[in-house]
């Protein structure tokens, strides 16, 4: 068995289409992947966990930092879909090129917001409690403490709906970065009467 | 002292609450908003008094004040808030936390000096938080439509009626306090804003100035937040993105 995802009408959508097949396409050459399970989504968050607590904790510049949380995004995060989703009922008449470009221009962006605000959080972690199985995907929670905040719930969500296992939403005492993000792209959007190439330009030069 | 007749309000507000909630769609739907015209009005208003007023009153309150000086403040107004706390707990028949509510509040208003310092928190004893909204979601009311309040900023009906008659009937230290202790509990209560609103400044700068459109924002954000705090949401009231694909 090369992949444990359901299948998918290939015929309602591009873009996911083109990443579920180099997902099939990548599995043929490295292997089998794992069925996403309990034990398989934490060891994702527990990774992506690492990694974030490694960067905010090296103490390096802000540019270096959103540097590293995108390269974070980029190996563990379902970006095509997280774009997609951000871009709301617009996204279904556009080219899969135009999505394409969006995405990467939503990363950065991404990497940017987020990461910006954790540039003073030397000597904080993050540590991963416990995993659900919410059915379609899976929920894995854990506990920030950042100094100088009370501990806060940050859960993450993870599925391999795509091909992969990827993290698809992350929810911070309740809040869901996938909603803020489509309010916030779709109010950008509509400002730009749903010019999507226009807005993947201003994302660009935004900083 | 004590006119148990006002209290009939609030079985009269539960009645009201509970019939206005039958108005609100299916509890997981994400925004329930039909006074948004009304409400982008306030946010306005809002948003300008954060501006001009509470924004640069912050910085220049946590500028001035040395750091554990406004703690101290933010304290002795969070303890007198226990009393308030605790009588929620036992309308919600929550008497674990009212328990640990009343024990904070005697040690940190004994030892802790009147509240102002929190030997409490070495002794695990951390403040549950209760309000009368809170009382009223575990009573069955709905939160009803959202609404956004001069000067309190993103509510919901139910949590609206909460904050009024929380404030006005199920407030202990507000019969209590006289004249001028009831005073300084006022000025500590402005002390505490003021300096969240300076510790929470990057998150609350990005929602209202850096957003496209801070109302959507700051009502999404209430929203979430507050039912995951009041463990008033379904996990499936989230965005699932492949949804559409199968």
């Amino acid at each position: 068995m090369l992949i444990s995802t359901p299948m998918m009408n290939l015929n309602n959508f591009k873009v996911p289409r083109r990443g579920f097949l180099a997902g099939m396409l990548t599995t043929a050459v490295v292997g089998p992947a794992y069925a996403l399970d309990n034990a398989t989504a934490t060891k994702l968050v527990d990774e992506v966990v690492l990694e974030i607590n490694q960067a905010i904790n090296s103490g390096a510049s802000e540019a270096k930092l959103i540097k590293a949380f995108e390269g974070i995004f980029a190996k563990y995060a379902d970006l095509n879909i997280i774009s997609r989703s951000a871009l709301g009922p617009r996204a279904r008449t556009a080219s899969a090129l135009e999505l394409n470009k969006f995405s990467f221009a939503f990363r950065s962006y991404i990497a940017r917001k987020y990461g910006r605000r954790f540039k003073e959080f030397v000597g904080s972690a993050i540590k991963v409690k416990d995993t659900t199985n919410l059915g379609k995907f899976f929920e894995v929670n854990a506990l920030a403490k950042m100094q100088g905040y009370a501990p806060f719930e940050v859960a993450f969500r993870v599925s391999d709906r795509s091909g992969k296992q990827l993290f698809f939403d992350i929810i911070i005492e309740g809040i869901s970065l996938l909603s803020s993000e489509r309010v916030e792209i779709g109010a950008l959007l509509d400002a730009l009467n749903g010019d999507i190439g226009r807005l993947t330009q201003d994302l660009s030069d935004l900083s | 002292m004590f006119r148990f007749e006002k209290y009939a309000i609030i079985p009269a507000f539960t009645g009201f609450l509970l019939m206005l909630s039958a108005c609100s769609p299916n509890p997981g739907m994400s925004v329930y908003d039909p006074f948004e015209r009304m409400n982008r009005g306030t946010h306005e208003f809002n948003k300008g008094l954060d501006r001009d007023i509470l924004s640069p009153v912050s910085k220049g309150y946590s500028e001035f004040l040395p750091d554990p000086v406004e703690d101290s403040v933010s304290n002795f107004s969070s303890n007198l808030s226990l009393p308030s706390k605790i009588v929620n707990n036992v309308l919600q028949l929550d008497i674990p936390a009212a328990g640990t509510n009343l024990a904070r509040f005697v040690v940190n208003s004994t030892v802790g000096m009147a509240g102002i310092f929190t030997p409490s928190d070495s002794m695990g004893l951390a403040e549950i938080n209760a309000d009368f909204g809170q009382t009223l979601q575990r009573w069955g009311a709905e939160e009803g439509a959202y609404i956004e309040i001069p000067f309190f900023g993103p509510s919901n009906i139910r949590d609206g009626i909460g904050l009024v008659v929380g404030a006005m009937l199920l407030d202990p230290a507000s019969y209590v306090l006289k004249p001028p202790v009831s005073s300084y509990r006022s000025g500590s209560n402005v002390g505490a804003v003021l300096q969240n609103r300076q510790i929470y400044a990057d998150q609350i700068d990005d929602i209202l100035y850096k957003s496209a459109d801070s109302y959507a924002q700051a009502r999404i954000v209430y929203l979430q937040n507050r039912r995951f705090k009041l463990k008033d949401s379904k996990r499936d009231a989230y965005i699932d993105p492949y949804d559409e694909f199968e």
